[in-house]
């Protein structure tokens, strides 16, 4: 999340007192415990991931990619990501709006709901458009009589990624949309503007940033989701496997080069998702500090 | 324009906020609600701007029922508490705003926006500030690009809630003669909500005064300071010291004296006594005036606070004294009021 809190405590550190200063030793140890840590959990995967993507040299490497199982899983996946970031946008700017500036009941069980894909495992989340959808599901008998296919296709897949990316982008802007109150759109609504105006003039230039950094989290989660996603997908090679699943079908087969290449585009995604993040997130920090001056 | 009230009653989630107000402005007014917090005052300002709906009554532009109306319809110049200025534009595209979202021919070209907000940032004493944004202005500064943001649309009527509410003493000083004479020179009806009696009485040509969700007193800076109609404006306006008294014969009664005021109207029974501390007549002879034992004195600034404790059940009030006047020396002091009203009690 984007913590501005403890970005505004930030200067607190450099006046810290002598007193609370560890001593020298206690932060060399301190230090290398994380870096340790974090070298041997996050940046040493990493570095295999890429490693064994060209384990067998850039040609095979190449070939992996452009093998034609490789590019329907890599469009399947883009496919995905554009249909249900799109919908997440629209429902989160819809949800935080709801929750931020009306007040009605039943608002605190929506907040806790919005949550929800958080705190239930993918999987679950998978097997509830099974119970729902599939041939013995509640609706499996209706959908097979009017022909609709949504288990083991497209809709399926989109719809368990809609479910598990959902709270991105409305956790996001909830607490932004708080803070910032009614009063701008208060004040262009009495300088003449309609609704719509209010909401693109004054609305959503005050909360682009925190919702930029919503989507790309969105995204990020939505081409990467595995768990609910091959629940419902039924694996099925050219057809209906994303990325993630099409990786762990490669490597079942002992196919690691090519398994790794595949990988290695999610990772690469990651970081460029992390960069940007960076980069939002020290562009996005200075808006809210002069959100606060304000 | 004028703005009527008639009646209007709020309520927030059955808790009212407002009982049966009824206010007359005139064209080209400049009135302040003056109150306490709680009294209901923005509500009204709030009312009258259409970002609230009356639960009952309701509220004329001119001849023109304007209770239904929305807030676009109504165009008025709001200016809120806090400006609410539009962070991520320029103080031009601020003022602009107004004029931008317009619809068809009434939208002026970009050309015309933009002279017009730089002719408004000249009448309020910001010129060449067109590009800056709200961050790096003032807080004064961001009250003038408010209120010039609020009269580019040349509303019918200008309301702003608590406009210097926000600022230090200095600049709330300067400001509010530079309002008077925007006000001057523009003409708009105007009003404003404030809860300091020296900003409403300098500001203002009437001062409405609120209390509890309703109005006390409409009036002059003169009429609401040299006669108040209820306790609480007494209270609220200025200094003032009360006492219970009784009334008999005609007389006003301490205890069992007289204190020698006659008031022939006032029904007989308990009631209470105003008088301003200041305005008081001291006595040497005790026949008919109230006494009492000097319990503290305070210099304030060019004149002494006495304060008196007032017969057997010692009533503090306070008067005040010359500086140098003998009286401040001894331990009772005799004195009349000058001026004085009676309500009776509650």
């Amino acid at each position: 999340m984007a913590d501005p809190e403890i970005k505004s405590y930030a200067p607190h550190h450099e006046s810290q007192s002598a007193a609370v200063t560890e001593s020298r030793p206690a932060k060399a140890v301190l230090m290398i415990v994380t870096f340790a840590f974090l070298g041997i959990f996050l940046l040493l995967p990493l570095i295999v991931v890429f490693n064994e993507a060209f384990a067998k040299g850039l040609s095979a490497y190449t070939e992996a990619l452009t093998n034609p199982d490789t590019r329907s899983a890599i469009h399947l996946t883009l496919l995905v990501a554009a249909i249900s970031v799109p919908l997440n946008v629209v429902f989160g700017i819809s949800a935080a709006w709801a929750i931020a500036k009306f007040e009605f009941k039943g608002k605190a069980f929506l907040t806790t709901l919005i949550d929800l894909p958080f705190s239930v495992s993918p999987v679950i989340s998978g097997l509830v458009y099974v119970l729902l959808f599939g041939a013995q599901g509640l609706f499996g008998a209706w959908l097979k009589a009017h022909g609709i296919v949504i288990l083991f296709a497209v809709p399926g897949i989109v719809l368990a990624t809609i479910f598990v990316t959902f709270p991105f982008v409305a956790r996001e802007l909830i607490p932004l949309m708080q803070e910032q109150g009614n009063g701008d759109e208060e004040a262009a609504l009495s300088l003449g503007a309609n609704g719509w105006q209010a909401f693109w003039y004054v609305t959503l230039p005050n909360v682009k940033w925190g919702l930029l950094y919503g989507v790309l989290l969105c995204n990020a989660r939505a081409m990467g989701e595995f768990g609910a996603v091959s629940v419902v997908s039924g694996h099925i090679r050219g057809l209906t496997n994303t990325m993630p699943l099409h990786v762990e079908i490669l490597y079942n087969e002992y196919n690691a080069a090519a398994a790794f290449a595949v990988a290695s585009l999610l990772a690469g995604l990651a970081l460029v998702t992390l960069v940007l993040k960076t980069l939002l997130e020290m562009r996005y920090g200075a808006e809210l500090a002069a959100t606060r001056g304000h | 324009m004028e703005v009527r009230v008639a009646n209007v009653r709020k309520e927030f989630e059955r808790f009212p906020a407002l009982h049966d107000v009824s206010l007359d402005i005139k064209s080209g007014e400049l009135i302040a609600l003056l109150g306490p917090s709680g009294s209901g005052k923005t509500t009204l300002l709030r009312l009258i701007a259409g970002l609230e709906r009356p639960t009952k009554g309701r509220i004329f532009f001119g001849e023109e029922d304007a209770s239904q109306k929305s807030i676009q319809e109504r165009n008025v110049g709001f200016v809120f508490q806090h400006y609410a200025l539009f962070r991520h534009m320029t103080v031009a595209d601020n003022i602009g705003f107004g004029l931008k979202v317009r619809h068809g021919p009434s939208r002026p070209s970009a050309q015309e926006i933009r002279r017009r907000a730089s002719e408004l940032l000249d009448l309020v004493q910001l010129s060449g500030l067109e590009k800056r944004y709200p961050a790096q202005l003032s807080g004064g500064q961001r009250q003038r690009v408010a209120l010039a943001r609020a009269m580019a649309i040349e509303p019918a009527v200008l309301l702003l809630d608590e406009p210097f509410g926000a600022l230090d003493a200095q600049v709330r000083r300067e400001l509010r003669r530079w309002l008077r004479d925007i006000h001057d020179a523009t003409g708009h009806t105007t009003v404003f909500v404030t809860h300091d009696q020296e900003e409403a009485l300098e500001l203002a040509d009437r001062v409405v005064v609120m209390s509890q969700g309703s109005i006390e007193q409409v009036g002059t800076a003169d009429e609401i300071y040299d006669t108040p109609n209820s306790p609480f404006v007494y209270g609220f306006i200025g200094e003032s010291s009360a006492l219970p008294v009784k009334v008999e014969d005609g007389q006003v009664w301490i205890a069992d004296r007289p204190i020698g005021l006659s008031a022939p109207q006032a029904p007989r029974g308990e009631a209470t006594l105003f008088f301003r501390p200041h305005d008081v007549d001291l006595v040497d002879e005790c026949n008919g005036c109230i006494a009492g034992t000097v319990a503290a004195s305070r210099r304030v600034a060019g004149t002494r606070r006495v304060e008196l404790e007032i017969g057997g059940d010692r009533q503090r009030v306070e008067i005040e004294l010359p500086v140098d006047h003998p009286a401040a020396q001894k331990s009772r002091v005799a004195f009349r009021p000058r001026r004085w009203k009676l309500f009776p009690a509650a």
